[in-house]
């Protein structure tokens, strides 16, 4: 089960102990969650909207109190200390039982919701009844399970991301990024959407949603009903459905030029935002090996080629076929998808050839002929458009990637495999930012000169899974897709020898074989080669 | 097929393997008696801490070695026959060679006190010795006070170690302040200050006489050379490292304190070579040391010598001294020569700025007849190496370089920035001059 050696010797347990304020406030912290146990369980409460927030500050607080007990009495630093010894942080026996509860929890979210108490028609009981006070001032209607989850989720943010900046108190950046993610998951995850929700009427009737949340992470952005949606209420819909092509094809890559694509991994997204906070503690169990490496490449971008089909799909399957009523028919939404994406194969060929490695040309190029393949079947056969019908692609990759692999394994499996698994194996818009990063941005992670003493902290602390430490002690700055920017490599490197940078793009890759620091003869005849 | 031999699996040994299978195809054997694997010797205290496991301080995986031609063997040399090029081990058995690295590392050096085979008496520098300390003080219970004899490097690591696990640590060290033979008294004042801040109790300007056990032969107190008895279940030696050459006591290679080495790194032997904290320079290169117990140097000399063996000879020239450390929660890094009131040479002159906090400061060095910048000891803000070895390079004098300090910084982006504060304190004093 457990794979992590807890204690070299048989002597004794090194002291993991909380102190009493902790004691009290993790009692506090979960009286609060109990008494969303007895709402699961049916218990009716008599005064939801007092009892709701009884729970909810109850959790926050007693969140917070921890955390302020934990590090405030401790000097600014790097709070590491235990981590491999607890069993919550090292696949330990309450690992385990975390692991299990959030995974049912989802389970019961995405397909069970009736016993969270949710009823399509008629009154809530359960857990979501006692959410429907609260939903009733956000958006003037009933709480659904989701309603329930944004609540929770947003909570777990904001009381995980106090505890967070508590334990960096000391590194303005992880203190800005954070506030960052906090504000983001509370306004415009959160309370917009519901905002949103009360302008619509019987006539009136857009889409709410969280408006950082960018096709290909928002994998129905483009489904039917809500184009429909968008294009019927006027020019707010007119000007978010164009907010919505405009962010994956025009500011996405301008800002990931610029930042990386951190800007939107560890300072804006959501599911990145849960992972830096509450899933913070089990960063250090992402696997670092080759073979995970390898396999992640496979699966991330088998995710964003589906995700492209898909939404090929769908979009072809509701457009029209007559140019002489609107100028998107089938046909010119099929053959632009397939040039946009011949010039984007293209261009990478060109330009960008040296810097991809064996499997990434293997992949684009079958990734690439297959999908063209599949178009010009579509076209010269009539038949139907990549095989299966858009709704039979939809719903598996509905189940599949947004249900399974984001909710219950993302989240589900934080304390197993780390807190970062879906950002790293699944996410689509990861695959995107990715690419841009890769290939065409500023940002890199510089490394100092020859400092580095390879001990392992940068790469153990990496959520990403990227062996830090194999480029840092070859002196070779780290450019990899998958970096999301959370900075916390530079941050535990006790020798200084990382930092998150913007910069030029000439020598933004340079490996070195003899590092600096040694004889200038020896390192310019050995680097030169 | 040509034979190297290397002992020792440490950054030396491991660094010239790697070049040497870079550059050529030879048989290449590392021998060590104390890991399967190499390890960063650094990182030791941070498995005792629970920040990283056993696997996390390794740098290569399994099939690194493989991969790469690398044979391991564990075994201990405890001879060598330099006629025959052959090593004998401890085990049983023998090897032979054609070319032998000797990259062995170091040893707790200690003084020969009274008590240093009890249980409980331990340094921190091999694997070995961490499963010892994880043995010996695996949390207060067993073990609520650690006793340090000396300050340093190997100290610090010590006190933070055992004060993660809320083990009371006193430290015993020679000085007025913490590793102030190395540190200008500045620095060394604001680190002990920090030391202290973390509940060591600091014991300036004193030493250990003896260490006593109990009838199980267990550590039970150590006295100081002031007579005072301070009970404790674990002794950490502290006072520095000697190279680890006991092996070739009845060898014909010649060595002193390490293995005597000329420039190319090549003992008396033709055949035989040695790099990293076991090597000992015939002649010190500039204000090195002749014997170097850095990870860097390891390094450095690793690449020097697989060039040597691979047919391009070079000698081991480096470059501007650096080195750099953490003590507790602030981070060091040293750039070009600065050194403590004891070693400081008649040009050297010094330039302090303390931050408020007392967690950052910097020390200039520089020349004080011609203005030239000698060296930087910089604590708690993080500098680029890359630009102080250019200015140490240039031969840049001290104003330029504190008028651009700002191009050195390293820390990370939207940190606080003192380029202007220490300008001012730099002002100020030369106005006074």
């Amino acid at each position: 089960m457990s794979t992590v050696q807890r204690n070299m010797s048989l002597t004794g347990e090194p002291p993991k102990t909380i102190n009493t304020q902790q004691k009290i406030a993790s009692f506090i912290g979960l009286l609060g969650l109990m008494i969303l146990f007895l709402a699961f369980f049916n218990v009716n409460f008599p005064n939801k909207g007092l009892w709701l927030t009884a729970s909810l500050t109850a959790i926050a607080g007693g969140t917070i109190w921890f955390s302020i007990a934990a590090y405030s009495q401790k000097h600014a630093g790097i709070k590491n200390d235990g981590v491999y010894f607890k069993s919550l942080t090292s696949k330990g026996f309450w690992a385990w039982i975390l692991g299990i509860s959030l995974t049912l929890f989802y389970v019961l979210l995405y397909w069970f919701p009736q016993y969270l108490g949710f009823a399509q028609d008629g009154n809530n009981t359960g857990i979501v009844a006692l959410f429907d006070p609260f939903s009733q001032i956000l958006n003037g209607g009933p709480a659904s399970q989701w309603f329930v989850y944004g609540t929770l989720y947003t909570l777990a943010i904001l009381a995980f991301g106090v505890k967070f900046i508590m334990k960096y108190r000391h590194n303005k950046y992880e203190k800005l990024r954070t506030y960052s993610v906090m504000f983001f998951q509370l306004g415009f995850a959160f309370l917009i959407p519901e905002l949103m929700q009360r302008l619509n009427s019987e006539t009136f009737s857009l889409p709410y949603y969280d408006l950082k949340n960018i096709w290909p992470l928002n994998y129905y952005n483009f489904e039917q009903y809500r184009v429909d949606d968008f294009i019927s209420s006027g020019d707010v819909g007119i000007g978010l459905l164009i907010f919505g092509v405009a962010s994956i094809l025009i500011i996405t890559p301008i800002l990931t030029y610029k930042y990386g694509k951190r800007w939107y991994c560890s300072w804006v997204c959501g599911c990145g935002g849960l992972a830096e906070t509450a899933g913070d503690p089990f960063r250090h169990l992402s696997d670092k090996t080759q073979v995970a490496w390898k396999v992640e490449r496979w699966v991330v971008h088998s995710v964003l080629v589906f995700v492209v089909l898909m939404t090929t799909a769908v979009v072809h399957s509701y457009l029209g076929d007559d140019s002489s009523k609107y100028w998107l028919t089938k046909d010119t939404f099929l053959i632009s998808v397939a040039v946009f994406l011949s010039i984007v194969f293209a261009g990478v060929w060109i330009f960008k050839r040296e810097e991809l490695q064996k499997d990434a040309r293997i992949g684009s190029i079958a990734y690439f002929v297959i999908i063209i393949a599949l178009v010009a079947l579509h076209f010269v056969t009539g038949k139907k458009l990549f095989l299966f019908d858009a709704e039979t692609l939809r719903s598996s990759y509905g189940f599949i990637i947004g249900a399974v692999f984001s909710g219950v394994i993302g989240v589900g499996f934080y304390p197993l495999l780390g807190n970062r698994v879906w950002c790293r194996f699944g996410c689509p818009m990861a695959a995107i930012l990715g690419f841009q990063q890769r290939l065409f941005s500023k940002f890199r992670i510089t490394v100092n000169g020859g400092q580095c003493i390879s001990c392992g902290n940068c790469s153990t602390y990496c959520e990403m899974g990227i062996d830090v430490r194999a480029y840092a002690q070859k002196g070779e700055n780290i450019v990899r897709s998958s970096c999301v920017g959370c900075g916390i490599c530079a941050a535990v490197c006790p020798r200084g020898v990382l930092k998150l940078e913007n910069g030029p793009l000439e020598n933004r890759i340079s490996s070195n074989e003899v590092l600096l620091g040694n004889d200038l003869d020896l390192m310019n005849y050995v680097n030169q080669k | 097929m040509e034979h190297i031999v290397i002992i020792g699996n440490g950054i030396a040994g491991i660094t010239a393997a790697r070049h040497i299978r870079k550059l050529s195809d030879k048989k290449i054997t590392i021998i060590s008696a104390e890991t399967d694997h190499f390890f960063s010797r650094t990182a030791l205290m941070y498995v005792y801490m629970g920040h990283m496991k056993w696997r996390d301080i390794e740098p290569y995986e399994g099939w690194f070695w493989e991969k790469n031609r690398l044979e391991l063997k564990k075994a201990y040399v405890e001879g060598v026959d330099t006629k025959t090029k052959t090593l004998h081990f401890k085990e049983g058995g023998s090897i032979n060679y054609d070319k032998l690295i000797i990259a062995t590392g170091s040893v707790t050096n200690t003084f020969g006190w009274e008590g240093l085979e009890l249980n409980g008496v331990q340094g921190l520098v091999s694997k070995q010795d961490l499963e010892n300390l994880e043995k010996n003080a695996p949390n207060n219970k067993v073990c609520p006070r650690a006793v340090i004899i000396g300050g340093g490097l190997i100290g610090v690591e010590m006190a933070e170690m055992l004060r993660s696990r809320k083990i009371a640590v006193t430290m015993l060290i020679r000085e007025n302040y913490f590793w102030a033979n190395a540190l200008p008294n500045s620095d060394a004042k604001m680190i002990s200050h920090h030391i202290i801040s973390h509940g060591v109790d600091l014991r300036r300007n004193s030493e250990l006489s003896k260490i006593i056990g109990d009838d199980e032969g267990n550590v039970r107190a150590v006295i100081t050379k002031h007579g005072e008895e301070i009970p404790c279940n674990v002794v950490g030696i502290a006072t520095g490292v000697k190279p680890n050459i006991s092996f070739l006591k009845n060898s014909t290679i010649e060595t002193d304190k390490g293995i005597l080495v000329n420039r190319r790194l090549q003992t008396n032997i033709e055949d035989i070579f040695a790099i990293g904290d076991c090597a000992q320079q015939r002649e010190p290169i500039g204000l090195r040391p002749p014997v170097e117990a850095v990870w860097y140097t390891g390094r450095m000399m690793g690449e020097a010598l697989a060039q040597t063996i691979c047919g391009k000879t070079y000698e081991y020239n480096p470059g501007n001294w650096f080195n750099s450390a953490k003590f507790f929660d602030i981070e060091y890094q040293t750039y070009g020569w600065v050194f403590s009131e004891e070693r400081k040479k008649d040009n050297e002159a010094q330039f302090h700025w303390k931050c408020k906090s007392k967690l950052r400061c910097i020390t200039i060095s520089y020349d004080k007849n011609t203005g030239k910048f000698l060296g930087i000891n910089t604590f708690g803000i993080r500098m680029k190496q890359e630009v102080f070895d250019r200015w140490l390079n240039e031969k840049r004098d001290v104003d330029y370089v504190i008028q651009n300090l700002k191009e050195a910084n390293f820390d990370p982006e939207f940190y606080r920035r003192y380029e202007k504060e220490i300008l001012e304190e730099y002002s100020k004093i030369i106005e006074k001059v």
